[in-house]
């Protein structure tokens, strides 16, 4: 079955690429590099995943999914139009005057249930969801997307702790370890090395991936909880800038929008004309 | 006043399942009754506020009422920036309790008063600030807020405070209590100097032959402009009454109102803590009346008046 999926969900993640590098590129925005580093996580979740449903997006018994990388909005929004939640006609007018599509994520977007951009606040909004489900005894559960440099916010270390005390076996975390945060390398910044080890340490049942190998995402997202009782992590591996070569890796694409010429190359390494 | 929020709190919770509460590792003495008879809706989360308020709003996302409750400023300034974009920003329905405004652990020091949260919290968006006057007020506040939609602020004082309300006053969010009628001046109170004020204007009375009218304003946000402008218009002058900095609080909410208001008014004086952190500590009513009491400040203030 993931198999199949993948056949989907691939082309999903290549189209959600370059809707994003078109959003950036019209907004003249930054995080770029950051969107594709997890597009194919986010092509899996909302293809194979999450139990949502785009025409009652407030649906109660909906899976939530909190992208507590706030800064990743632009993919968000277009894997949210992918799914129909709205029309791909607003992905045009991102961050325009008078639009609801931020570049940080905003809950006024039909198909988002919190609001992120400040860092270290999505793993607590998905601890209160799962304890919320766990003590009232409903089935759905929530999944908390990650940037490796959130890692450095006590914040998040705080939610790392609370979620095994309370046996949270439906939470999900998935960090996005692309390996540059926001003013240098993860290594050269704040070392969180070994990773794997220190929320094996806290109580989580982790597995690690190749974040873009999407038989890989497909298997492990498929197969949550890992252990019962247990909150699920996986570390997935990626690179910043995935899909476009030029970005690939490159903290300038941080902030760098990408211009006009930028914007043909790129899309024409994601097979879509400019 | 704590005593009085958790047993209505209790009352309120066996009728309305939806309420949550979630301690910051505080409360001892104080919280047992709640969680011996709600256990799936108490969690103690721990010595971590950001992540208390965190999964507070999480919890809330999902059709809970939830209460956070902590000393001082863990509950706010600590966790300031979740309850500004996860509580605030989501209009989510997070009723925040600090028990020890003010002066209220005043022997503990500086880090234990709680003199900026009213003015941080009524900066924000959505949200609401309540700090009632005395137990009387901390019930009728407790169950007020309950069905009062989104974000809310209980900031308490702490144990064993006057009554002041003989009677159930006609309490409503957003509604100043009158509490002694007189023409020369009024004091405004919020919070727990409610008594203080009482017992102050008895003595501008008794010794001073001043009548004051004496109004608590449990809520500071929405603010009774009203009952503030019939003050400024029908009495000889203003004087607001707070354990709390002069800047942000009731005092400068009064100020802002008065700055605003058509027609002249008589004088107006700030009661509270001074822009600066004192070295030395004291009781509360040491470190409330360290730069005068409110009886000098209301004599000051009406100096040279026409009587």
């Amino acid at each position: 079955m993931a198999t199949d999926n993948t056949h989907t969900t691939i082309p999903l993640a290549r189209r959600i690429r370059a809707r994003a590098v078109r959003m950036v590129h019209h907004a003249k925005a930054s995080h770029i590099g950051t969107c594709l580093s997890m597009t194919d996580l986010l092509a899996v979740f909302y293809h194979s995943v999450l139990r949502v449903e785009p025409r009652r997006p407030d649906w109660p018994a909906r899976d939530r999914f909190v992208l507590s990388k706030g800064h990743g909005a632009a993919a968000l929004y277009a894997v949210l139009a992918e799914r129909g939640f709205f029309p791909h006609a607003w992905l045009d007018g991102y961050c325009d005057d008078g639009s609801l599509l931020a570049g940080h994520v905003s809950r006024h977007v039909p198909g988002v249930d919190f609001s992120t951009g400040s860092l270290g606040h999505g793993l607590s909004l998905g601890c209160g969801v799962a304890l919320a489900a766990k003590r009232a005894g409903q089935e759905f559960r929530a999944f908390v997307q990650l940037s490796d440099g959130e890692c450095d916010e006590g914040s998040t270390w705080e939610a790392v702790l609370f979620a095994p005390h309370h046996r949270l076996d439906n939470l999900v975390a998935v960090i996005d370890y692309n390996k540059i945060q926001s003013f240098g390398t993860v290594k050269e910044v704040l070392d969180l090395e070994p990773l794997a080890d220190k929320w094996r340490a806290f109580g989580w049942a982790v597995r690690e991936l190749d974040g873009h190998d999407h038989a890989q995402i497909h298997a492990a997202l498929g197969a949550v909880p890992f252990q019962p009782g247990r909150p699920s992590v996986v570390i997935a591996h990626t690179v910043k800038g995935k899909g476009v070569s030029f970005m690939e890796n490159q903290l300038a694409w941080h902030y760098q929008s990408p211009n006009d010429e930028q914007l043909a190359a790129a899309l024409a390494e994601l097979g879509e004309q400019a | 006043m704590r005593t009085a929020f958790i047993n209505t709190l209790c009352e309120l919770a066996s009728q309305d399942p939806r309420i949550w509460l979630l301690s910051g590792d505080l409360g001892y003495s104080v919280l047992e009754r709640f969680f011996a008879r709600f256990p799936t809706r108490y969690v103690n989360v721990g010595v971590a506020e950001q992540n208390l308020t965190g999964v507070a709003a999480g919890v809330a996302s999902c059709g809970h009422i939830v209460f956070t409750y902590s000393i001082a400023n863990f509950p706010t300034i600590r966790c300031l920036e979740q309850i500004r974009n996860d509580v605030c920003y989501h209009e989510l329905p997070v009723k925040i309790v600090a028990v020890g405004g003010g002066f209220a652990y005043g022997p503990q020091g500086y880090t234990h008063h709680g003199l900026e949260d009213l003015a941080v919290m009524r900066a924000l968006p959505n949200m609401t600030v309540l700090a009632p006057g005395d137990p009387v007020e901390t019930a009728l506040a407790t169950r007020a807020l309950v069905n009062w939609p989104g974000p809310c602020y209980l900031r308490l004082g702490k144990a064993r405070e006057t009554v002041v309300h003989q009677n159930p006053p006609d309490f409503a969010i957003g509604r100043a209590l009158r509490l002694r009628e007189g023409r020369d001046v009024t004091l405004i109170s919020t919070g727990a100097t409610l008594a203080y004020t009482m017992e102050t204007a008895g003595r501008l009375a008794t010794q001073h032959r001043i009548e004051a009218r004496v109004v608590s304003m449990p809520t500071l946000k929405p603010l009774d402009t009203a009952a503030v402008a019939a003050a400024a218009h029908e009495t000889g002058g203003v004087v607001t009454v707070e354990e709390h900095s002069i800047i942000g609080g009731l005092g400068s909410a009064v100020a802002e109102v008065l700055a605003e208001l058509a027609g002249a008014h008589g004088p107006f004086a700030r009661f509270g803590s001074p822009d600066q952190i004192r070295e030395r500590i004291g009781s509360q009513a040491y470190l409330r009346d360290q730069d005068g009491t409110l009886l000098d400040l209301v004599l000051v203030t009406l100096k040279g008046r026409a009587t």
